[in-house]
């Protein structure tokens, strides 16, 4: 009985940096971290090193608002999408630690005809790749999300929603402390307060990696930064097609069950869901300039309040605890950027502005497989950096403008 | 956190009344190629520093001016009026 309440640790006390490693991983938030895991699960590559500069899961990783869901518009970002949801409806049986993934169902709202048809668009090709996703009116929004405001008074009266049941929320933390425990269990070795200085080149490879605790000589590395994509390639001599905005969260004090589904609006620009503890979490769009500096603003709190209570005014009196801001990495085409980059052995993920949280699993899969094979795989092929030399887009605008 | 710009014809407001246009950027050279003019299109400094950028003036005097601010700080460092300080690039590569 006593071993039950043993406190264990979820992976081995910090060791110093061993001299050179297969495969060095910057970033120690979900995408490096699952890297790191299907790295040794699928291809038994264990000598690798994950670089976090701060501490596990402290970037966008932590900051998310936790929603998972596959609906895109795009085939090509649907069906990658619709990989990584089902990894992660695995993945609390597989990395053994309760992620307490609800699959509670996600709404996105329409206010307008040219909202409907784009979400009858949306469902059409949802449809013919086989995700649960359709199109549904006011009667039915009214019993999935009864403490909804569905009158025709509103400012923006709801026409109808694109229903996508598989999609829901998932305790973001549990994700990546689950893979770096899978991880670390494989023996990858992560380290954190190691903050990546530079890239040593040598013909058009990277050869060695600079660290504030020393240099290492590493076969492969994987840039996993999210923000700040663009400075760690900028190391490897990689341009990126990427500004760095923040994104701002917030949640209320906990209440009773009121809502079971994800509710989404894009014309409002709001997205909320009630976590597990009950407070209701409200996440709203990108400052629209750039920067690095992590803080809230007052503009963000005003405007997604404003837009809770149309769509819920029973919330009036309810308090905000506490709100947050992360950054993100925004591509001109809302679709990220992955896979091999013009430097040999210099792999990106990068460019996921608000959407790269659902996406984890698979992007580590798919990192780990182009490592261990040294090919592309063909579910992520139509994001490679090259497309934005090519001109060939992959436009998302329409399914992920709106952050979530 | 929120900040203030100085618009340099009506003065200091708060960033909610700009527009933001993004890193002033070079333009590619007379008849560019198909990727360079991608690279120009597409492709971003993107720096955590000190950045030159373009802002109007939505809700004031509707003029475009240039800022540099440190994106780490959000610091505005100084404002003007772009043929004051030449609309040239700050693209380091």
């Amino acid at each position: 009985m006593r071993e039950l309440f043993r406190p264990r640790r979820m992976w081995r006390r910090q060791q110093e940096l061993k001299s050179s490693y297969d495969v060095v991983i910057v970033g120690g938030g979900s995408h490096g971290l699952a890297a790191a895991y299907y790295l040794k699960r699928d291809h038994g590559i264990r000598n690798v090193a994950v670089l976090e500069q701060r501490y596990i899961g402290s970037g966008a990783a932590g900051r998310n608002t936790t929603i998972l869901r596959s609906n895109y518009k795009t085939p090509e970002g649907a069906r990658f999408y619709d990989q990584s949801v089902k990894l992660y409806e695995g993945l609390s049986q597989e990395l053994e630690f309760n992620l307490l993934f609800s699959q509670c169902g996600h709404l996105t709202l329409a206010h307008s005809d040219r909202a409907m048809f784009v979400m009858a668009n949306r469902a059409e090709v949802n449809r013919q790749l086989g995700i649960d996703s359709r199109l549904i009116y006011p009667e039915e929004i009214r019993r999935l999300a009864p403490a909804m405001r569905l009158d025709q008074g509103a400012t923006f009266p709801v026409m109808g929603a694109l229903y996508h049941p598989p999609g829901g929320i998932i305790r973001h933390d549990a994700v990546v402390w689950g893979f770096a425990r899978g991880a670390d269990r494989g023996g990858v070795e992560l380290h954190q307060n190691t903050e990546v200085t530079g890239l040593e080149r040598a013909n058009g490879r990277v050869t060695a990696v600079r660290t504030n605790r020393g240099t290492i000589k590493a076969g492969v590395v994987l840039s996993c930064t999210a923000g700040w994509s663009s400075e760690t390639c900028r190391m490897a001599g990689v341009s990126l097609p990427i500004t760095t905005h923040i994104l701002q969260a917030c949640v209320t004090e906990p209440l009773k069950p009121l809502l079971d589904v994800v509710v989404v609006s894009s014309q409002m620009h709001v997205y909320i869901s009630q976590t597990d503890r009950g407070e209701i979490l409200l996440g709203a769009e990108i400052e629209p300039w750039t920067t690095y500096r992590m803080q809230g603003t007052l503009n963000f709190l005003q405007e997604v309040c404003r837009h809770t209570l149309e769509l819920f005014p029973q919330l009036e009196r309810v308090r905000i605890l506490r709100s947050w801001a992360g950054l993100c990495d925004l591509t001109p085409d809302y679709s990220p950027i992955l896979g091999a980059t013009e430097v040999e052995n210099f792999h990106v993920s990068a460019g996921w502005g608000t959407y790269g949280f659902k996406a984890a699993p698979i992007v580590g899969k798919t990192l780990a497989e182009l490592v261990a094979t040294n090919k592309t795989p063909e579910l992520i092929a139509p994001f490679a950096l090259e497309r934005f030399y090519e001109d060939r887009l992959v436009s998302e605008l329409a399914a992920a403008a709106v952050s979530h | 956190m929120s900040f203030v710009l100085r618009c340099p014809n009506c003065g200091p407001r708060e960033v909610t009344d700009f527009g933001f246009g993004g890193e002033v950027i070079r333009r590619p050279r007379f008849r560019p190629s198909f990727r360079e003019l991608n690279s120009y299109n597409y492709f971003r400094v993107n720096v955590a520093g000190v950045q030159r950028e373009w802002w109007f003036h939505r809700s004031g005097c509707r003029a475009w001016f240039i800022a540099e601010r440190d994106t780490t700080t959000n610091e505005v460092l100084f404002t003007a009026r772009p043929h004051e300080v030449g609309a040239e690039g700050n693209r380091d590569q």
